[in-house]
């Protein structure tokens, strides 16, 4: 019985030993990121891994509500940035964040966003009568739906177009409705409107900041590391600021 | 629980049966009797959408039926309406999602029709027309039946397609996958449970009828 116990097991638990030798202590920060960080990411963790070389960072894209069910249920990230400070705020709050890690790291912008070959000005776009389809992201969940229902609004045109809105699952989703044609104009993400692959692709115009909820982008630490602590100081310093600014989020604070 | 989401899921679904009914039963003869050689392209073509992820089909579909693409600029001239976002576009959208459901258990129980009764049928001056309404239809029912039960379930559970090119409308292109989508990113999880449960209910029994009909009803009850 013992003898067949041990030749069941062995094998793998020396191919698992074996594994594990050949890489000693790997150092990586994995990151749940939300999907509008998408292009600025990219940039910052290229920039910080300069000077951290040793450092392997690995970010998943995806919906932050998503992100919020996964992690409650034990997703091994270290990091998460989300569209909206509430989830890794209630996250904080039940207890599975690291202590006073909790920060707000900046603001998302909206933007009104036609095609090119369009022939609506976007400053204008949300009165004009022949409008059949306006895309933008699903107020239910996505921050950057409620963000466009408050604007549209505050705006004084949520009852006129109320029956021509499409709703996209998330942001990057929002924008694809308005770039396929199939809506006539959409309110998407600062961010995504100057991504190098969209920028030459349509025009937009920013809604002015005070038009809509602020969109507090914030994120918290899940599993306490000193490269957790690193990545998110220096997303904080000027550095990752100006990245962050540089890819169309507006900077929290002074 | 979303009522009206449930009523369009479901009015969606019989649509879709209804159309892959009349399209799916020539295609599928055409699939069973033919000895084209490129046959084999058809038959490809048909089975995709059981491989392509429903984004990818979705993602092509709404190319395709955008005021840009070569369905929707048809569909445009012809009614001056458009497709996308509307109950039509998810219409043809469900149609190419679920053509293999209808497709392939038709194809399959018409190769199976006993060649000697159409022969016979043929051979007694019917015309090849009323031969397959007659003989070969009647006889490959139970195919149809499983044919169709497929594309109305698979149709009331599509999730993927509708995302990508209904555009989320309340009453138009909201689907009850779509609205459970919703409610669980919205963190509503008990209304997200009791649709679920139900769509879970409706799905079973509808699969468990399709089986029991064909163990039973086909078996003891012979097509005159």
């Amino acid at each position: 019985m013992n003898r067949q116990v041990g030749r069941t097991f062995s094998l793998p638990v020396l191919l698992i030993a074996a594994a594990c030798a050949r890489h000693p202590q790997p150092q990586q920060l994995t990151i749940a990121a939300a999907a509008d960080l998408n292009f600025a990411l990219g940039d910052l963790s290229r920039e910080f891994q300069k000077t951290h070389p040793r450092l392997d960072v690995r970010v998943a894209y995806g919906s932050s509500g998503n992100f919020y069910s996964q992690i409650r249920n034990g997703a091994p990230f270290d990091l998460f940035l989300s569209a909206d400070v509430e989830y890794p705020r209630k996250l904080a709050q039940e207890g599975l964040a690291a202590a006073d890690s909790l920060f707000v790291y900046g603001a998302g912008r909206l933007v009104v966003w036609v095609p090119a070959q369009s022939r609506l000005d976007p400053a204008t776009a949300l009165r004009d009568p022949s409008l059949a389809h306006v895309a933008i992201a699903n107020p239910q969940h996505a921050p950057y739906g409620r963000a466009a229902e408050g604007a549209l609004r505050s705006m004084g045109v949520y009852d006129g177009i109320r029956k021509k809105l499409v709703l996209g699952e998330n942001i990057a989703q929002t924008l694809q409705f308005v770039q396929s044609g199939a809506a006539d104009a959409g309110l998407v993400a600062l961010s995504l409107a100057i991504a190098p692959p969209v920028r030459n692709q349509g025009r937009y115009w920013e809604i002015p900041l005070d038009a809509y909820p602020k969109l507090e982008q914030g994120g918290v630490i899940l599993k306490d590391s000193a490269a957790a602590r690193e990545f998110r100081s220096w997303l904080l310093a000027p550095a990752g600021r100006a990245i962050l600014k540089q890819y169309g989020f507006y900077l929290p604070g002074p | 629980m979303d009522w009206q989401a449930i009523v369009l899921s479901v009015r969606l679904a019989l649509a879709t049966t209804i159309v892959l009914l009349a399209a799916g039963l020539p295609l599928a003869s055409w699939l069973a009797f033919s000895r084209r050689r490129w046959k084999f392209l058809v038959e490809a073509v048909v089975a995709l959408p059981l491989v392509l992820p429903p984004t990818v089909l979705g993602f092509y579909v709404l190319l395709a039926i955008g005021p840009r693409g070569p369905v929707g600029a048809l569909y445009g001239r012809l009614t001056g309406g458009m497709l996308p976002f509307s109950f039509s576009g998810l219409l043809v959208a469900s149609v190419v999602y679920s053509l293999p459901f209808m497709v392939q258990p038709v194809a399959a129980a018409f190769a199976g029709v006993d060649r000697k009764l159409v022969e016979a049928s043929w051979c007694l001056g019917v015309s090849r027309l009323a031969t397959f309404r007659r003989v070969i239809v009647p006889l490959a029912l139970p195919g149809i039946a499983t044919g169709a039960i497929l594309s109305f379930a698979h149709t009331l559970g599509e999730f993927g397609v509708v995302l990508m090119v209904g555009g989320n409308i309340a009453g138009v292109t909201r689907t009850v996958s779509i609205s459970i989508y919703d409610q669980v990113q919205a963190l509503d999880y008990s209304a997200a449970a009791q649709t679920s449960i139900f769509l879970l209910a409706v799905s079973f029994t509808v699969l468990a009828l399709t089986y029991a009909l064909q163990k039973r009803i086909w078996s003891v009850w012979p097509m005159s």
